[in-house]
Parts: structure tokens; C-alpha cells; sequence
């Protein structure tokens, strides 16, 4: 069997890159779980699509917008699928694991919308004991969420980030009494709104600059002990305490997946740990495509289904040879997306996404080529977990011989 | 006094002043962003989702959601409300479970499709 296009991924940006790439292209996409809707399916809190569609929805509501969307394209779907190789010919022939056996499919080009993966205790180095009671914050939404079982009854809460944040605010409604939230940084990392509506709403304490040092715990988790730590996270002696709690909850970061990017020898971005991309979303790989929370960490699921639609536009199209050009970057990023240019493809409409690397007010955003400014746009303020979003018009500039430079300064 | 909109991910930060004649907010950058703050300061509002028990095979639970927005004190008296809920057939997503809830005009829907 051949594909046009494959993609990976049933969550929010695959979906959005098959139903955009069906309209030229044959389809399959291949999703691991009983179900389409990745992530959105535990996230029942809402605030979901008011910027795609105005209207605060829940994360399964959103999701059901783009199954049922899918319900009316001929994408072939495959459930309950894993892909385990992808190797390169003349195409891209992939191995997958599904409930018929082993099965291979060829395909022009693939999509990876394989979203990405939460940060462990092992990653975070946390001493002490092996006991029982420690989720990630995933884990413990799906547990919650989708298997109507509570993880425990008093928590304590390490990381700031959105979905730490939720949970702090869902285990509450459900009966249990989350201790505190702890934040190795000295300022939050979810979104202020989360701040307000999760934790001031339910007198939940955020304790900032202190994190986790031990888990103590026989059989199950009995105490956690904090320390406070330095402004380079380290902690501080002599500032420890001790906190009784039956469960810990880590919500400490996101990682973009990319074991089968890394496969196809897929160039990767320090920064963003996704792929480095081209504006239609097209890794330094031929005809190999990354979107969504594999390509990088985003806070708003519309933009997710955007870099997915980008994706998927782009690979149902024949393909044009490329030619790439860096887009440099000077001032406090924390990262930019996309990485290059293809000066070969349209340029009048380059989606760029951003993050500031700390808190920055009255900022500039400049866009020159060859020192000739083309576009700007200032911000009164800018923060970490706030990703930021431009449309950039390159098209009268001259790109194949001019050096393009995006910087970040006060003004 | 400072205030952040929680009525859309752009979490305006609001400066809202009590003034004689009512409150000033500065800020919002849609009309939402004032009501929201006059709102904090009158009768805070918040939309509630969360789950009720089921006994469909494959759905231990089901999440719902209010279908406007509850007073905020009411939220734990909303949760008590669907812990004495059990859902017992399969109902396409966005179904009224129950209406009116808690004494408001509110009621509650699914909202993930039960296939």
C-alpha cells in the first residue's frame, strides 16, 4: 500500500495536518491510542480554541470538532498503531505495530505529530526513597480524567507549568488537599490567568524559588522534604522542611518526541528540542514534516492545529527543490520558529512563533534583510510561558543574498 | 488594584479603580476584560468542567462542563451536585446531564463523544 502522505500522530496537529493535507493528497494517518484526540482527551479543562474558534471549549470538545471534521475526508485512520522503523528508498517505507500484526506502508512524505513527552522524576534527579505516589502531572490527569481514580488525597505540586497548575485546581474540586505548588524558578511558569483561576481561586500557596530535595516513603509516599534554592536552582542549606503528603505530582517540563525524528537523522534544535523547520514546516529532511509539541512546546492548542495545517498544506503539494536560507536571531530569545527560510516557496506569509528567555518589558521585535528593516512590532511586555506570534511578509526583500536577522531590544 | 482577565489565554493584566461613580478599568483590550473585572468585583462568575461516573463499558467517567458560568462560591456545592450522578447509557457529546443546576439557570452538558 502507498500514501501520498503519513502521518504520525492522532492528537491535535495531526489532526489538523490530515484533514488539510486529504484535500490534494491520499492519507493515512497513524495514531497509537483506542482513540484520536492525544492529550485533549484528559484535558477537561476548558479554554480551548477561543482564538480558532471564539469560544472557550474543553479539550474534548475541541477534539471532536476535528474528528468529526476528518469523518467527512478520505483519510484512511489506524488505531491502536506504533510505528517502530522508518527506512528511506526512492520513498519512505514504514513498519508499524497494530492489532493485525506487523504491517509496512510506503509514503511520499511523512508528517511527525507525535507531541511530546513530560519530564520524569529520573530527569530532575530527585533523591530518596522508591516509594509509591509519584506522577507526573500526566499521569495523574489521565488517572483522574478518563479513569475516575484519584491518585491520592493530600498532594504537594512541583512545577509551575500549566498543566501543573490544573491539576492543582482538579485534585481540589475532586476532594483532595493539594499542600502547596513548588517552583524551582523565582517566577511562575504557567500562564498568569492559570495562576489566578487554579491556585488564588482555591487558596492554593505557590511557593517560588523552593522545590522538591527528598521523597521519604516506605511503601507509599509519607513526606516530601523542600529546600529553597539560589537564583542557579541550587539548594540552599539549612533551608529544608519537611511536608506530610501521600502523593507528588511533577509537572516539570515538556520534551518534543522525536525518537523516530532522530531516525531519520532529522536535524534538531537545541533550543526549541524540536526539529530545525522551514516556514511550511518541513524539517532540513527532504519531504519529512514536524508540527504541533513535536516541533516545539506550545501553551495554546490553536496554534498547535496552525503549525499542523501549515504542515499538512505543504506536503499535499508536489515538491519543488528548496533552497534554505538561516534566519538569524540576536536579543533575550528564549527560541524561534521557524529556524530557515526556503526562499524558493512562498515568503509573504511567514507564521514565526517565539518566547522571550525572561521576563522583558517596552521590547522591539526588528526584522531586517541585509540591514533593511521590512517589519516591526513592539511589545509592552513579554514572558517565558507566553509564547508569541508574527506574520512576516518577506517577499519584497531580496533573501537568497542577504542576511536575515531577527532582534529583540528595548524600545 | 491589580487584576488578570482570565476570560480568554491573552490574561490581560487589569488595573481596576472603585471610582463614586462606579469602576474604571484600564488594560482589558476587549470589552470582556471590563466586565470581567466589574464582575471579580461584584459576584465573581466561573465556568466548572469536570467529570461524572458512568457505568458504559470503556468510561469509567465523563466529562462535563457547565454551559455558561456558575457563581464562584457555588463551585463546591456544583462538584457535591455530580458526585451523586451516575450516567447509565451512551450520550452524544454536549447531552444535558442536569439542568438548573445548584438553584442557577446554568446546566450541565458532556463533553466528550462516547463512541
Amino acid at each position: 500500500m502507498k500514501y501520498d502522505v503519513v502521518v504520525i500522530g492522532g492528537g491535535p496537529a495531526g489532526l489538523a495536518a490530515a484533514i488539510r493535507a486529504s484535500k490534494n493528497a491520499s492519507v493515512l494517518l497513524i495514531e497509537r491510542e483506542a482513540r484520536l484526540g492525544g492529550i485533549l482527551k484528559q484535558c477537561i479543562h476548558d479554554g480551548f480554541g477561543v482564538v480558532r474558534f471564539g469560544e472557550k471549549l474543553s479539550g474534548p470538545e475541541y477534539a471532536d470538532r476535528f474528528i468529526k471534521e476528518l469523518r467527512d475526508t478520505n483519510v484512511t485512520v489506524s488505531l491502536f498503531s506504533f510505528v517502530t522503523n522508518i527506512v528511506k528508498n526512492d520513498c519512505y517505507k514504514l513498519t508499524y505495530v497494530c492489532a493485525d500484526g506487523v504491517k509496512t506502508v510506503e509514503c511520499d512524505k511523512i508528517i511527525l505529530s507525535t507531541g511530546c513527552r513530560e519530564r520524569t522524576r529520573n530527569g530532575i534527579f530527585i533523591q530518596g526513597d522508591r516509594c509509591a505516589g509519584i506522577y507526573t502531572a500526566g499521569a495523574a490527569q489521565n488517572l483522574v480524567n478518563i479513569l475516575g481514580i484519584m491518585p491520592g488525597r493530600k498532594v504537594v505540586i512541583l512545577g509551575s507549568g500549566d498543566i501543573g497548575l490544573i491539576m492543582a485546581r482538579r485534585l481540589t474540586l475532586e476532594g483532595a488537599t493539594v499542600e502547596g505548588v513548588y517552583e524551582a524558578k523565582s517566577t511562575p511558569s504557567g500562564l498568569t490567568r492559570n495562576i489566578h483561576q487554579c491556585l488564588h481561586d482555591f487558596n492554593i500557596p505557590l511557593h517560588l524559588s523552593t522545590t522538591v530535595t527528598r521523597v521519604i516513603g516506605k511503601n507509599r509516599l509519607e513526606q516530601v522534604e523542600v529546600s529553597q534554592v539560589d537564583e542557579k536552582m541550587r539548594p540552599i542549606s539549612g533551608t529544608e522542611r519537611i511536608v506530610d503528603c501521600d502523593t507528588l505530582v511533577l509537572a516539570v517540563g515538556l520534551i518534543p518526541e522525536n525518537e523516530l525524528a532522530k531516525d531519520l537523522s532529522v536535524k534538531i534544535d537545541p533550543k526549541t528540542k524540536g526539529a530545525i523547520v522551514d516556514q511550511n514546516c518541513q524539517t532540513l529532511t527532504d519531504n519529512v514534516y514536524a508540527c504541533g509539541n513535536a516541533l516545539h512546546v506550545n501553551d495554546l492548542v490553536d496554534y498547535v492545529s496552525e503549525s499542523g495545517e501549515t504542515a499538512g498544506e505543504d506536503a499535499s503539494k508536489p515538491c519543488g527543490k528548496r533552497k534554505l536560507v538561516p534566519v538569524k536571531v540576536k536579543g533575550k530569545f528564549l527560541y524561534m520558529v521557524p529556524q530557515m527560510l526556503d526562499v524558493n516557496a512562498d515568503v509573504s506569509k511567514v507564521i514565526t512563533y517565539f518566547r522571550a528567555s525572561e521576563e522583558l518589558s517596552k521590547q522591539k521585535l526588528t526584522v531586517t534583510v541585509g540591514g533593511k528593516e521590512i517589519f516591526s512590532k513592539r511589545f509592552a511586555k513579554l514572558l517565558p510561558p507566553e509564547m508569541e506570534r508574527v506574520v512576516i511578509d518577506y517577499s519584497a526583500a531580496d533573501l537568497a543574498s542577504e542576511q536575515i536577522l531577527i532582534e529583540l531590544k528595548e524600545g | 488594584m491589580d487584576m488578570v482577565c482570565i476570560v480568554c489565554p491573552n490574561g490581560c493584566r487589569l488595573q481596576v479603580d472603585k471610582t463614586d461613580g462606579g469602576v474604571t478599568v484600564q488594560g482589558a483590550r476587549c470589552k470582556r476584560g471590563e466586565n470581567f473585572a466589574i464582575s471579580e468585583l461584584t459576584c465573581p462568575m466561573r465556568s466548572v468542567t469536570s467529570s461524572v461516573r458512568t457505568t458504559v463499558d470503556g468510561y469509567p467517567v465523563v466529562s462535563v462542563r457547565t454551559d455558561g458560568e456558575i457563581p464562584k462560591d457555588k463551585m463546591f456545592e456544583f462538584i457535591r451536585e455530580l458526585s451523586k450522578f451516575t450516567l447509565d447509557k451512551r450520550v452524544p457529546i454536549g447531552t444535558v446531564l442536569i439542568e438548573k443546576v445548584c438553584g442557577t439557570d446554568i446546566n450541565v452538558i458532556t463533553t466528550s463523544e462516547m463512541l
